[in-house]
């Protein structure tokens, strides 16, 4: 069964059509790339789908659940988590601090005037695992609002993770990195798909990353799908080729 | 280099001495206070508007929502607690705890149709709330005293079991009184930013999207933070109605939510103890220059303006800057 079915969504604002009638759906443990050029809707896609605002017309399913109008933060706690074009953080905490505020939510915390030595220590393993995973252990004292770019993107990674979600909405993760910093970012999310058997969906504008990654890949163009397959056929495809790679290259 | 990268361990260190040495300056104020030319009364006041202002820095320095409108929860907790020394009972400690249910659930109710508001319109919605009650205080002369304030109550002795504490004669044994509300308030206020909860009010102030997007309920959290602060600042106005025995309705007024987010930005709203400081530097400015000269307010306006200009996180916020160096 798919983790995620995106059933004939349409986005408008005013007279602009910014997503027109698009369907997908997305399995469990498929890591999906979502393309396109500038303008084409992507992340108005991806705020459809985390329930930044609702579809004018559509609905989407999440696990068997319809979630149209389910608010987002209820769609956290399903399960679904997010990171963002630009990078959304808590500028004036520390590493640690962001994501172990993210782990207590997830931990049914939010509203706990305290915890309980075991649960603290449980909090704390987490948060831990956490930061090793992203490569920020050795940052975990610093204000996120300090580290670089990079670190940034892998910290808001990091609180996304520490929601233990099933499906994980990356919005262009390499966006302002250099090759290194983008050669990280990509064997991170590699390592949390192939390792942690996550469903991911993720925009990106590299093509290389795109290829390395995807397993399947979703292209949108002026707010319509133009094409969906593996990246073999998305890069044999005439469309794709017309309207976005041709441009690129 | 900021605070909060230096390493922590150096930082909890110093913690608690300079806690410790905040709390042996409040306990022995009434001693050294009269050699600096003040008085005790002057100390009470400063506590009672501390708690005031730390109150409202819950919301504005820890939440990152600015009220304009606490003047009137404030207000609420005097009249409450002094209508009920008037009227309803003849316990110092029931009339507060009255008063300041009394500005709780005025909060909770005014909170939830504020609580969906951002920026300006969350600061313009709390005007205007406030300035409701304002009016009503000063209009409904036959419940409240209208312009002339409430009146004809006054603190009652305290029973504690075999002893009475007679809190209305003496000054220092009010002033205690009013130390241990504030000690107990401030103390549960503590207690709340360092938990899972308080962390979930950093996160909405540091960046509110993020704290949606991580399975937070904003709105719910915002509306649980005002109505923390009304019930906090509410006590506060309690207390300032035992200190003077007498409630004003201009305490209500707008420009009194003005004075309470001055005194919270010139102390350092990201700190904790900030708006004490800038609380007792308002009250015991207030106090001296206004026996020079009508215009007091002018030279608080000034030094609020050099204090924004040079210290922007406050001046609490520049001296532990400047003492973790």
């Amino acid at each position: 069964m798919s983790l995620l079915e995106v059933r004939q969504v349409s986005k408008s604002f005013g007279s602009l059509a910014a997503v027109r009638d698009v369907s997908i759906a997305v399995e469990k443990g498929e890591l999906r790339a979502v393309i396109g050029p500038n303008g084409a809707g992507k992340t108005t896609f991806f705020n459809l789908i985390s329930g930044f605002f609702p579809p004018t017309a559509g609905s989407i399913v999440f696990d068997g659940v319809d979630i149209t109008s389910t608010p987002v933060h209820r769609r956290v706690l399903l399960g679904m988590a997010r990171t963002f074009q630009i990078t959304e953080i808590f500028p004036e905490l520390s590493v640690a601090e962001n994501v172990r505020i993210s782990a207590e939510v997830a931990a049914g915390y939010r509203l706990r005037p305290w915890l309980g030595r075991a649960e603290a220590a449980a909090l704390r393993a987490r948060v831990d695992e956490v930061l090793g995973l992203t490569g920020l252990a050795a940052k975990a004292d610093r204000l996120v609002g300090e580290l670089a770019h990079g670190d940034q993107r892998a910290a808001e990674i990091a609180m996304a993770l520490a929601l233990k979600p099933r499906l994980l909405l990356l919005d262009e993760p390499t966006a302002g990195m250099g090759d290194q910093e983008t050669y990280e970012i990509t064997q991170l999310v590699r390592r949390l798909h192939r390792n942690g058997n996550l469903t991911i969906v993720l925009i990106e504008h590299d093509m290389r990353v795109v290829f390395h990654l995807a397993d399947r890949i979703t292209v949108l163009d002026q707010g319509r799908l133009l094409a969906e397959g593996n990246p073999r056929e998305i890069a044999a495809n005439k469309a794709v080729q017309a309207a976005y790679l041709g441009k690129v290259a | 280099m900021s605070v909060a990268s230096l390493p922590a361990a150096r930082r909890v260190a110093r913690r608690p001495l300079a806690l410790a040495l905040v709390w042996l300056v409040l306990l022995a104020a009434p001693y050294w206070m009269p050699f600096l030319g003040g008085y005790t009364a002057l100390g009470t006041r400063v506590l009672v508007l501390g708690l005031a202002a730390m109150s409202l820095n819950f919301l504005l320095g820890f939440t990152g929502v600015l009220s304009f409108g606490h003047a009137a929860y404030f207000g609420l907790g005097a009249y409450g607690a002094g209508l009920a020394l008037k009227f309803l009972t003849a316990s110092t400690p029931l009339a507060l705890i009255l008063g300041t249910l009394v500005g709780g659930i005025a909060g909770a109710l005014l909170g939830a149709l504020i609580v969906r508001r951002r920026g300006v319109y969350f600061a313009m919605v709390t005007i205007a709330f406030g300035q409701v009650f304002y009016y009503i205080a000063f209009r409904w002369s036959s419940v409240t005293g209208g312009d002339d304030g409430l009146r004809g109550f006054s603190r009652q002795p305290l029973h504690l079991g075999a002893v009475t504490v007679d809190i209305l004669g003496n000054a220092e044994a009010f002033y205690y009184f009013v130390l241990v509300c504030f000690a107990i308030a401030v103390a549960l206020m503590a207690f709340l930013l360092r938990s899972p909860f308080g962390r979930t009010l950093l996160a909405i102030r540091e960046n509110e999207r993020r704290a949606r997007f991580l399975g937070i309920p904003v709105e719910l959290h915002i509306w649980l933070a005002f109505v923390i602060s009304c019930v906090f600042i509410s006590l506060a106005g309690g207390l300032d109605a035992l200190l003077n025995n007498f409630a004003n309705p201009h305490e209500l007024h707008y420009s009194q939510s003005g004075d309470l987010v001055i005194m919270a930005v010139m102390g350092g709203m990201r700190s904790f103890w900030g708006p004490l400081l800038g609380a007792a530097l308002f009250v015991v400015l207030q106090d001296y220059v206004s026996s020079l000269t009508t215009n007091w307010m002018s030279f608080i306006g000034l030094l609020f303006v050099v204090v924004v200009l040079l210290f922007p996180r406050g001046l609490l916020g520049f001296l532990q800057r400047g003492s973790d160096k």
